[in-house]
């Protein structure tokens, strides 16, 4: 018997970062610390027309990481050393056999690394499938309920959510809340020259091009990411939009797509791009607090935030010599307060650097 | 003058001559316009057009080893009928373009007589979103005349909100036509009204969404097993309006049936949330790198 779940949505499951995102399922390149939870979601991820009822498109279709130069190489081979235990089954690719296998890669590439057994899936079917296999398993899905706040008063844990104002609901678990940035909590110092605004991957989709790609493709050190879907349409990614004021994660503001062997892998078939939206960044997932009375928990990563002042550069960065300005001391601040909100995250492993920040965590 | 290259075989028209009678009166409130319909129609009399009214449209004959149009069917209200001919050319009414709108975070509200979510003006055109106005179809069909007299309403409007002198009984005019033409346009829709049973009667295998090939069966199905209910939910879970039109040829349809596979009304389903770029653009358009 397990555990009764009541899961509060205030939008529709999958409809925002779990939904929208790049869809690469991949262990490689992510911390060793990562690894062992990766490797566990890499089962179920096998599993999901059993699961689900659907495989959401998931193939392992390979993912490989692009190095542009030898240090990038040596990165790549460094990883695939570290990660030895986790049996990933790395497979570095030299320049050569790239020549011959993706011409249209270019020059640049210099190797890669495969992962022969990491892939794909297409996110706006597998997380909607998520929810609808949690309801079949007996969890109540209430979607469309924001909730404004949680508490617990020794027995039970409450929440109350918009549509639920006038009915407070109980229940004796402790709750769980998976909220991302932007979400709902936690707020910036509510100084009205500042606005918060978080750095999302910008991402794009194009019309059909005739299949020329199996791998999802990454590269070293981050930059841009793509991967072509059995219907040809190509995924790709790369840079960062500005969220401004509200979430507009699907109206982005800026595009810095198709660059580097992105531009080259598009150029091959010189598509439309006709959907481009931003996903959201995810960081580590926070530890959960222990202690003798139930907390809520937060599995909301520490969110990416910048403040901006009016005025301001987009990217406020410390100059050599400068003082600290207010905006800068500002972005400490709140990430001071963040911190303490939402849990620290894991301590950096001496092996982080490895790892660029990418949407393209399983969910 | 020189014969044209084609003939049109027919004018095949879902609306009845009972509702174009029942809109005479508001259609006159534009002389013109109304004059230029009716020269129409008489000139496709006089030519020999063979004009049907009241029909439902039933689906377009074809060979399909050749990929050509053969005919059109229909059914006229006693019995079904077919045509020969070589092209279909086929629409249900216009509809606004107001992705520019929404990118710029405007609110829309529903218009029963668009039949659509348009975004909210005042007479002058001001949308929510200060700085921001509207004029032309993209805010509403009205047709060019409206276009340019809304267009320079709002052109008065931007000035007089900064501080620049207008002529104020020019603004008051223009305001006074486009509430006339208003009244035109709701005699437009009496008298070619969108077949209201339209969703309740398009077969599962009409495809709703060409550019990814989405029938309304799909739609339903998507219904019936994920529960989608909401436009943009549909969307995700079937496709439709992904594609290269971006739901500008299919968004209105694909809502008619959605609000009819769950029961609800049109306004309750939502509408398909604007992507940038509104048109695709070629990927080799994007500034090469070092370009501001």
């Amino acid at each position: 018997m397990g555990a009764g779940v009541v899961l509060l949505e205030r939008d529709l499951c999958g409809s925002r970062s779990s939904g929208v995102n790049f869809g690469g399922v991949r262990r490689q390149g992510r911390p060793l610390s990562q690894l062992p939870l990766a490797q566990r979601a890499h089962r179920i991820w096998g599993q999901l027309p059993e699961l689900l009822g659907t495989d959401g498109e998931y193939i392992r279709s390979g993912h490989f990481k692009i190095a542009r130069s030898e240090s990038d190489m040596a990165s790549l081979e460094r990883y695939r050393a570290l990660s030895s235990d986790f049996d990933l089954g790395l497979e570095l690719i030299s320049a050569a056999r790239l020549r011959t296998q993706c011409p249209w890669l270019g020059t640049r590439a210099v190797g890669g690394s495969l992962c022969l057994e990491d892939g794909q899936a297409n996110p706006r079917l597998v997380s909607p499938a998520f929810a609808l296999a949690a309801q079949r398993a007996g969890a109540q899905v209430l979607e469309r309920h924001k909730v404004d706040e949680v508490a617990h008063d020794g027995a039970f844990c409450s929440w109350c959510a918009r549509r639920m104002r006038r009915a407070r609901s109980k229940c004796r678990r402790p709750c769980c809340s998976t909220a991302r940035a932007p979400g709902p909590a936690p707020s910036p110092p509510s100084s009205a020259r500042r606005r918060r605004c978080a750095a999302q991957p910008v991402m794009a989709v194009t019309e059909p091009v005739p299949h020329f790609m199996d791998w999802s493709l990454g590269v070293e050190g981050g930059g841009i990411y793509c991967r072509q879907v059995a219907r040809g349409n190509l995924v790709l990614g790369g840079g960062t939009g500005l969220t401004l004021g509200r979430p507009r994660a699907r109206r982005p503001r800026r595009h810095r797509h198709a660059r580097g062997a992105g531009r080259r892998a598009a150029a091959h078939a010189a598509p439309c791009a006709h959907h481009p939206h931003l996903g959201r960044h995810r960081g580590l997932p926070a530890r959960p607090r222990t202690g003798a009375r139930p907390q809520p928990h937060h599995a909301r990563p520490v969110p990416r935030l910048r403040l901006r002042g009016r005025g301001l550069p987009d990217r406020p960065r410390r100059r050599r010599g400068a003082g600290r300005t207010g905006a800068r001391r500002a972005q400490r601040h709140a990430h001071r307060r963040l911190r303490h909100r939402t849990l620290r995250p894991p301590a950096r492993t001496k092996h982080h650097h490895l790892s660029v920040p990418s949407p393209a965590i399983p969910t | 003058m020189r014969r044209p290259a084609w003939t049109v075989a027919a004018v095949l028209d879902t609306a009845r001559l009972a509702d174009q009678l029942a809109a005479t009166p508001a259609m006159l409130s534009q002389p013109a316009v109304f004059a230029k319909g009716v020269y129409y129609v008489g000139w496709l009399r006089a030519h020999g057009v063979a004009l049907h009214g009241g029909v439902r449209p039933l689906r377009v004959l074809g060979d399909e080893a050749q990929g050509r149009v053969t005919g059109v069917a229909w059914h006229d209200g006693d019995e079904e009928r077919t045509l020969a001919c070589d092209a279909v050319g086929f629409g249900y009414a216009l509809r606004s373009e107001t992705q520019l709108a929404d990118l710029l975070g405007c609110r829309f509200d529903y218009a029963p007589m668009h039949r659509a979510h348009l975004p909210v003006r005042d007479a002058a055109g001001r949308a929510s979103v200060e700085g921001v106005y509207l004029a032309g179809d993209g805010a509403g069909i009205m047709g060019a005349d409206a276009a340019e007299w809304a267009g320079e309403r709002a052109a008065l409007a931007l000035l007089a909100d900064n501080g620049v002198a207008v002529d104020t009984a020019r603004a008051a005019a223009l305001e006074r036509k486009l509430d006339r033409l208003a009244g035109f346009r709701r005699g437009l829709e009496r008298a070619f009204p969108l077949p209201r049973d339209w969703a309740a009667h398009a077969p599962d295998d009409l495809v709703v969404c060409r550019c990814e090939n989405v029938t309304a069966g799909t739609l339903r199905q998507t219904v019936a097993v994920n529960g989608a209910d909401e436009m943009n939910r549909l969307k995700a879970l079937s496709r439709v309006g992904m594609g290269r039109c971006q739901g500008r040829m299919c968004g209105v349809a694909a809502a008619e049936i959605l609000a009819h596979a769950t029961g609800q009304p049109l306004q309750q389903v939502g509408r398909l949330r604007g992507q940038a770029p509104i048109k695709p653009i070629p990927i080799g358009s994007c500034p090469p790198k070092g370009a501001s």
